[in-house]
């Protein structure tokens, strides 16, 4: 019996299959979400009642208090909370809880039978779907602005730095919300933890008022986690008022929790793997 | 208890260059919850968690040879796909030492799982609101294929499959059978050496099982790969097998060729005598249905040669036919020997 010859492999760079694979797999969510174009615009406008609720508590109390509260007027509590809609949606990655159903449906298997980490499929398949939500939102965005009036003059250097901040942010919630999906692996009695995690992050990450509004203790506390670099910073940097220093060291931050998320994801998936039972899987 | 052999410390790749699996004394006890009915028991959790061992798969050892197709049998639950899942690199074995195309499977790596593809009948890798073709231009960028590698396999699998126009319709509208084709172009698109296919015909008609089967015999002619995979389906096993390998309870019970099987497990043949005028058979065996000029007879297989023989002579026999039981009736005996093991 002959051998089998293997199946021939590529020549291009490593870096350029990363790019063609990420191309496709964007192309691919792309393809796939238009195909729920309905269902996501729906979504969309749906998700905008939160921030609307908040715009108009923050808009209402700034009048009360003679304009502002903590230099943030109307004006520019509407443009903090409509960038906010935005980040919101940059910021939907792979959730915790889709890992339950990747282990139980058997999914995980068929991506462990693949010559690729299945970190790679989520990041390529949602950074794809955030090309359709950035479509979608546009629309949503001039309208909020017609009725809410934002107050923003961004410079070059704070679009700049927005763009690249948003997709900071993807990255770190990517990473550090498969950190705690793959938990799942060891055991499925985890929606508690999820739960605190997502308490934890809508009070310390900018995502309920400005973390500049926030007391000088929570504040502290968030300076050392990662949710303020997922949320505040981004919005904040388009929205002001930042100095070009706080918009660097942001974006290092930023860098910082990436990092992290990396080499904690590496080694955890180590583990998870080998403790990967999956008998129905 | 056998004293656990720790994955990876003792691996020795198998040099024999016409082996593809080398299987040593594989094991996998999965732990699981155990916890009885009721809310004090629901109560008693929450303190203190018990769990028991389930041995799923136990001291399996087996090769499998270049370009070889064989068939894993078992019932429900006897070990089978855990034994594809570990040599597919899915799960980390409790015990023993596996090579594949030279690889330890659970170290994953890249170079292996290019090699290497797993087809679960259960399961779905293509898109499901997308056409075929655009789950295979995925494919193609996850296995890194050049362009014209990828055109022509996907080009001739597309072909042998009979899939045609099919590729050009979303996933979701496709029957169940067309799927199954899909998906396994989809999987065969690297062009493996090796496929684990687990209930590769699971839930088809009989002709899309035919067609498939004939699809994975040209497949394997055509490219010397080996196939091992797991089925309920007997004729998927006559059609393809000529060896098989049947576990149960996580231990192998039988490994040869499929025609050894029934000498193995069934102490019985048939015998169908046709004569030129009725006669009572019953003093030559077990008459298990007879007509006026026409007898099957239930015989002990040491006596079949005898027994044949005085039926030619004592009888004007027309015809006489010898056979062994169904081989669903053989794989049967085979499992109700494993159970009083």
């Amino acid at each position: 019996m002959s051998l089998a010859a293997p199946g021939p492999i590529s020549q291009e760079s490593a870096a350029r299959s990363y790019l063609r694979l990420y191309v496709t797999l964007g192309r691919t969510s792309i393809m796939q979400q238009f195909q729920y174009r309905l269902a996501n615009y729906f979504y969309m406008i749906g998700m905008i009642a939160e921030p609307v609720v908040y715009l108009v508590v923050w808009s209402t109390i700034a009048r009360q208090q003679g304009g502002a509260v903590g230099g943030y007027t109307p004006g520019t509590f509407a443009a903090y909370y409509i960038v906010w809609t935005l980040v919101r949606n940059m910021n939907i990655v792979f959730t915790p809880f889709g890992w339950e159903q990747r282990i139980r449906e058997g999914e995980l298997s068929g991506h462990l039978a693949r010559p690729l980490h299945p970190i790679h499929y989520d990041l390529g398949f949602f950074a794809g779907w955030k090309v359709v939500v950035i479509v979608l939102w546009l629309p949503i965005a001039a309208v909020l602005s017609l009725v809410f009036r934002p107050e923003l003059d961004p410079s070059v250097g704070q679009v700049a730095a927005f763009v690249a901040a948003i997709w900071g942010a993807y990255l770190i919630r990517s990473m550090f919300l498969w950190l705690l999906g793959m938990i799942t692996i060891w055991t499925t009695r985890v929606s508690a933890i999820f739960e605190a995690y997502f308490a934890a992050e809508l009070l310390l990450s900018g995502r309920l008022l400005p973390v500049s509004l926030m007391p000088g203790w929570s504040q502290t506390i968030a300076g050392y986690l990662p949710f303020e670099s997922t949320f505040g910073f981004p919005i904040t940097a388009l929205v002001g008022p930042i100095t070009t220093r706080e918009l660097v060291i942001g974006l290092v931050r930023q860098l910082v929790w990436i990092l992290i998320g990396v080499v904690a994801v590496r080694l955890m998936w180590r583990r998870a793997i080998k403790a990967y039972t999956a008998v129905n899987g | 208890m056998r004293p656990e052999q720790p994955p990876g410390d003792t691996f020795d790749p198998v040099n024999d260059p016409t082996v593809a699996v080398s299987v040593a004394g594989l094991r996998k006890v999965f732990e699981v919850p155990v916890r009885e009915a009721g809310l004090a028991a629901a109560v008693k959790s929450l303190v203190r968690r018990e769990h028991r061992e389930v041995v799923a798969v136990d001291d399996v050892s087996f090769t499998v040879e270049y370009g070889e197709i064989v068939g894993f049998l078992g019932p429900n639950g006897a070990g089978k796909t855990t034994t594809l899942k570990m040599l597919s690199g899915l799960l980390h074995p409790t015990g023993g030492v596996a090579s594949v195309l030279g690889h330890e499977p659970w170290r994953r790596e890249r170079d292996y799982l290019r090699r290497m593809t797993l087809v679960m009948g259960n399961r779905n890798q293509l898109q499901w609101d997308l056409p075929a073709l655009d789950s295979f231009e995925l494919t193609r960028a996850i296995y890194r294929l050049p362009e014209s590698v990828f055109v022509a396999q996907r080009d001739e699998l597309v072909d042998l499959l009979g899939l045609g126009a099919l590729v050009n319709k979303p996933v979701r509208n496709l029957s169940l059978g067309e799927r199954m084709k899909a998906e396994i172009a989809n999987s065969l698109l690297h062009r493996p050496e090796i496929l684990f296919l687990d209930e590769p015909t699971l839930g088809l008609d009989v002709t899309m099982q035919r067609r498939i089967r004939a699809f994975l015999t040209d497949y394997n002619a055509r490219h010397g790969a080996s196939i091992m995979l797991t089925t309920h389906y007997m004729a998927d096993v006559e059609a393809l097998c000529e060896r098989v390998v049947v576990i149960h309870h996580g231990a192998i019970l039988f490994d040869g060729p499929l025609r050894e099987l029934a000498d193995r497990f069934a102490s019985h043949k048939t015998v169908v005598v046709t004569l030129d005028a009725p006669a009572d058979l019953s003093a030559y065996g077990e008459v298990v249905d007879a007509s006026p000029t026409r007898t099957t007879l239930r015989i002990t297989r040491d006596a079949t040669a005898a027994v044949t023989a005085r039926l030619l002579s004592d009888h004007p026999v027309r015809d006489l036919t010898v056979e062994d039981p169904p081989i669903d009736d053989v794989i049967e005996l085979a499992f109700a020997s494993g159970d009083t093991r």
